[in-house]
């Protein structure tokens, strides 16, 4: 198990606030701005995620410097309560050092090509206040030390994505997937909150050196508990089953909201909750086993689905969903899948990212028209997005020497290593679901570049401008480089072990699981080639089997929802509507009812003669004269 | 009856066999004249049998050794205030008078009740109240009834004295305020007077009743001087008869009267 | 006569002069009423001044008298002001302050 020891920063470590301030800087200027920063709008909202990464840089080499490389920066004492200290402090380690590169990294370069994607779009601007207000909010999620913080920046990304999604706020559509997303994400923060609760009552404090010091000693229940509440904020966040359903209804956002939140990083935060509560997940065995369930549950959930999908961009958010159940299956085998866990992160970051970035520029040139059965052979009108688009698709599928052999097949490989039964299980599962995604690329490969042309009449094909396609080239350098960099000689194992610890067994790349998956990928690759590549691609969809249509149908995920879910909920409104207008108000009114009828009854008491007044004020007079007797007697 | 006018202030009567004879006879009548009042019709044989009633008590006090208290009754009460009760009568319409039929439902029914249920009440109360007999004389109260009042009312109750002068002033003043009419025209001057009787055409004054005619009764017209009769003359109330008709006979076995007398 | 029997006449005819209030409807008369009922109070006072064997009673009695003399003047006033606006002197007429 692994203690977190923090030093206070020194040197250039001291200024890692810049790397909250640049995005945010950059998100208040333009949003509060307004339209006067119209026409300088976008400049700006580069500028500052790349003065991040250049300073993310900076503040890696000082840590790789520094033989403490977990550096506490202190900023203020943000709740200072008796009984309760929650300071904003930003913590610079291992782990958070490789998303801030990876979140300003990659995040620059979607930004610079979101400056030529969104070059015709009337609200540039705000859309470049909101994407740096995203990263500002990611930066805080990673960057904080204690569970608070990283709840601000949650909640953040969580506005953030909310904000982008529904971006094109005219279009219903957007608006109800900005909902959707939202709501379900709340669910998985009610977790998250519950969770913190926990952790105060138990331990009094949220900061991660108290809460991991002291978790030891407070017993397998309360961390199983604070590991499942956990899972269920990763599950929301990540959209992991049973929170999944957000996901592909918020490819309604602009493609560079796709790339950038919903493929590379926010949906990795949930990633990277649990390997930061390694600690936690360490004492509760029952956690962990949740976790790896909820993980082989939805990489094979997410690759079906992408299999039926004719959006790419829903296929791509498909594998996505897919791509982050193999980081949560690998976070779940505890410090055996953790730095895989992380290494997939990192690498998918880069192939998810190329992969959006090449269908935004597909759509850039089609008239944003996503229905891939209406490409086809544009391999040679775009050539520049077509090769940086297949490298990412062989990262993907784990082709060696490519990202995602180095990182997607030890996760299978510590599946199987798993005692007894369970290891065969899940590794059976994780080997059927690297078929998969072979499969449902490779279909994406040939639906889109290869093959008749489909076109509309009205398409006129065109390679991106430079702008875009130098982000997507570099991104694809990252593909093809990032897995071999970060796996060979256990660069990222040795750099990430004081925070996530050490795989008990390591089999080297070319180990038996390795090349059982690199089988089943290649199987998956000839089985779409026979269906699509070999025969003309329909340009209507035809029918389908069984499980096509309910892939089609996101596996019947909506439906569950809305039967499970929204009708009760809607049943139970109604409920208390009914009961509040028959049984409050109806108790009101007839206490209302019932005074004016009696008062409607005694008011005609007043007849207005005088006689009438005159015998009342005789029996008061016979009354009172009776009481006097009564009381003298 | 003088020994009993003239009885003791502390009220011994020696001669009771007169006192109670006198006493339910009074007692009877003014009973009787309140149910009368309260029955009949018209409102002026009201006001009669509340004098009726009021002269029976003023008998009482004297009997009881109050014997300024009787004068002051008839002189003031029945003297003054009935005899203004009456004038009132008059100026509103000495016929006016209510209807048998009762118009609130249930009132007389009520008003029974209350009365009967009152009474008893009433008589419970007095019996079982410790109302004993007359006090015996005493040495302090050998001086006569008027000196005794008068001694009381200035000593005693000199305040309420003080304070039933004042209410009476201010009845005075509310009830000419409240009867005062305000004139709406301006009061006609002798030159209006004047003018008006001359633009009328009349300037003499209405003839009295049988002027220039045979007989002068009030309901027989005066003839005005073309032989015309005039209407004026004759009160509204009262309804004129033909002058020219002949007066049947007071007595049939009286001769009838001269023509020679009805012509000139 | 012992006092309690001018007590119970003057009840009988305080019970008289209230039936009298209640059952008839011309304003005079129901004044008569009440003034009868007052003149039974009289009766009562002086019948208790005799009980008493002082003149306190009497005294009493005189000044009703005196206040219903003022009484009976506005009552009266007020009662020819009312006639003369309306033409009426029921008491039934006045009926407006009703529901």
């Amino acid at each position: 198990m692994t203690t977190l020891h923090t030093v206070a920063a020194t040197g250039a470590l001291k200024l890692s606030w810049l790397l909250l301030a640049f995005p945010l800087f950059g998100a208040v200027v333009l949003l509060v701005g307004g339209r006067r920063t119209n026409r300088w709008g976008h400049l700006l909202g580069v500028a500052m995620p790349v003065a991040a990464f250049g300073y993310g840089l900076i503040a890696f080499f000082a840590l790789l410097g520094d033989a403490n490389r977990s550096q506490d920066q202190h900023l203020y004492s943000w709740i200072p309560v008796a009984g309760f200290q929650v300071n904003m402090n930003l913590l610079v380690d291992q782990l958070s050092i490789c998303f801030v590169l990876l979140i300003t990294g990659v995040g620059s370069l979607i930004i610079i090509y979101s400056a030529g994607y969104m070059s015709h779009d009337r609200d540039r601007r705000r859309f470049f206040g909101y994407m740096n207000l995203f990263l500002a909010a990611m930066l805080l999620l990673v960057l904080g030390d204690n569970y608070l913080v990283l709840y601000v920046g949650w909640e953040g990304v969580g506005l953030a994505s909310y904000l982008l999604i529904g971006f094109w706020q005219y279009k219903n559509s957007a608006a109800v997937a900005a909902k959707k997303a939202f709501i379900v994400n709340r669910v998985g923060d009610a977790g998250l909150t519950l969770a913190i609760f926990l952790m105060f009552t138990e331990f009094g404090t949220v900061s991660f050196t108290g809460v991991f010091g002291t978790v030891g000693s407070a017993g397998s229940g309360v961390a199983t508990a604070l590991g499942l509440l956990l899972l269920l904020g990763a599950c929301g966040k990540s959209a992991q089953v049973p929170l999944q359903s957000w996901l592909l209804d918020a490819m309604e956002g602009p493609t560079p909201v796709s790339a950038l939140i919903h493929a590379a990083t926010m949906v990795t935060a949930g990633v990277y909750l649990l390997v930061r509560s390694n600690p936690i997940l360490a004492l509760s065995p029952d956690a962990r086993l949740a976790v790896v369930l909820v993980g082989t549950v939805t990489l094979l959930f997410g690759g079906i689905i992408a299999c039926a999908k004719d959006d790419i961009k829903k296929s791509l958010a498909g594998s996505t969903m897919s791509q982050i159940g193999y980081m949560t299956l690998g976070a779940g085998l505890g410090p055996a899948g953790y730095v895989f866990a992380i290494a997939l992160l990192l690498a998918h970051g880069f192939f998810k990212a190329g992969l959006f970035l090449g269908a935004g520029s597909v759509m850039h040139g089609m008239n944003d028209e996503v229905n891939m059965r209406r490409y086809g052979g544009l391999a040679r009108v775009m050539p520049i997005t077509s090769v940086t688009f297949g490298l990412a698709y062989l990262a993907i599928i784990g082709i060696p020497p490519f990202s995602g052999f180095f990182t997607k097949d030890p996760i299978i490989g510590a599946d199987f290593s798993e005692h007894g039964a369970a290891g065969k299980v899940l590794g059976t599962c994780a080997l059927i679901g690297a078929g998969i995604t072979a499969f449902y690329m490779t279909r994406m490969m040939f639906m889109t570049w290869y093959g008749k042309r489909r076109w509309e009449p009205e398409a006129h094909p065109h390679e991106s401008p430079p702008v875009m396609t130098w982000p997507m080239i570099v991104l694809a350098i990252g593909s093809v480089g990032a897995g071999a960099f970060l796996i060979l000689n256990d660069r990222l194992e040795k750099f990430l072990a004081p925070v996530v610890g050490v795989p008990p067994t390591s089999e080297g790349v070319f180990s038996t699981a390795g090349l059982v998956a690199l089988a089943f990928a290649l199987a998956g690759v000839a089985l779409a080639w026979v269906m699509y590549g070999r025969v003309p691609v329909p340009s209507e969809a035809p029918r389908g089997s069984l499980l096509t249509v309910a892939s089609r149908k996101d596996l019947y995920g909506d439906a569950f929802n809305e039967s499970v879910l929204m009708r009760p909920g809607q049943w139970l409104t109604r409920l208390s509507v009914f009961f509040d207008n028959r049984g409050v108000d109806g108790l009101v009114n007839t206490l209302a009812a019932a005074v004016g009828g009696t008062s409607g009854r005694v008011r005609k008491l007043q007849t207005g003669f005088v006689r009438s007044y005159a015998l009342s004020m005789f029996f008061g007079a016979a009354v009172l004269v009776a009481l006097l007797l009564v009381v003298r007697l | 009856m003088s020994h009993i006018l003239a009885a003791a202030p502390s009220g011994t009567n020696t001669d009771s066999i007169a006192v109670a004879t006198i006493f339910w006879i009074l007692a009877f009548i003014s009973v009787g004249a309140a149910l009368a009042m309260i029955l009949v019709r018209r409102a002026v044989h009201c006001a009669i049998m509340l004098a009726v009633v009021m002269l029976c008590l003023a008998t009482m006090y004297a009997m009881q050794g109050a014997p300024f208290l009787a004068f002051v009754q008839i002189i003031v009460y029945t003297g003054a205030v009935l005899m203004l009760f009456l004038f009132v009568i008059m100026l509103i319409g000495i016929s006016s008078s209510d209807s048998v039929v009762e118009t609130i439902k249930g009132q007389r029914a009520a008003a029974g009740l209350a009365a009967i249920g009152l009474f008893v009440i009433l008589i419970l109360a007095i019996g079982h109240a410790a109302i004993g007999p007359a006090a015996r004389t005493t040495a302090a109260n050998n001086v006569d009834n008027l000196t005794g009042l008068a001694r009381l009312i200035f000593t005693t109750y000199v305040f309420p004295f003080e304070v039933t002068g004042a209410l009476l002033i201010t009845a005075a003043v509310g009830g000419m305020v409240l009867a005062h009419r305000e004139r709406t025209t301006p009061k006609p001057t002798q030159r209006d007077l004047a003018a008006r009787r001359l633009a009328s055409g009349q300037l003499a004054p209405d003839p009295s009743p049988g002027v220039y005619a045979l007989h002068d009764a009030a309901d027989r017209p005066a003839l005005l001087p073309d032989g015309s009769t005039s209407e004026l003359s004759v009160s509204q109330t009262l309804a004129p008869r033909d002058p020219n008709e002949e007066t049947p006979p007071v007595r049939p076995e009286l001769p009838a009267p001269a023509a020679t007398e009805a012509e000139s | 006569m012992s006092p309690i029997h001018y007590v119970a006449l003057s009840v009988i005819l305080f019970v008289i002069g209230g039936v009298g209030v209640l059952v008839r409807r011309n304003a005079i008369v129901v004044f008569m009423c009440i003034e009868l009922m007052l003149n039974a109070c009289n009766l009562a006072f002086v019948a208790f001044a005799r009980m008493h064997g002082n003149l306190d009673g009497q005294v009493i009695a005189f000044f009703v008298m005196v206040v219903a003399a003022a009484e009976v003047v506005v009552g009266l006033a007020i009662l020819m002001a009312i006639f003369r606006a309306r033409r009426s002197a029921s008491v039934d007429d006045a009926n407006l302050l009703k529901y």
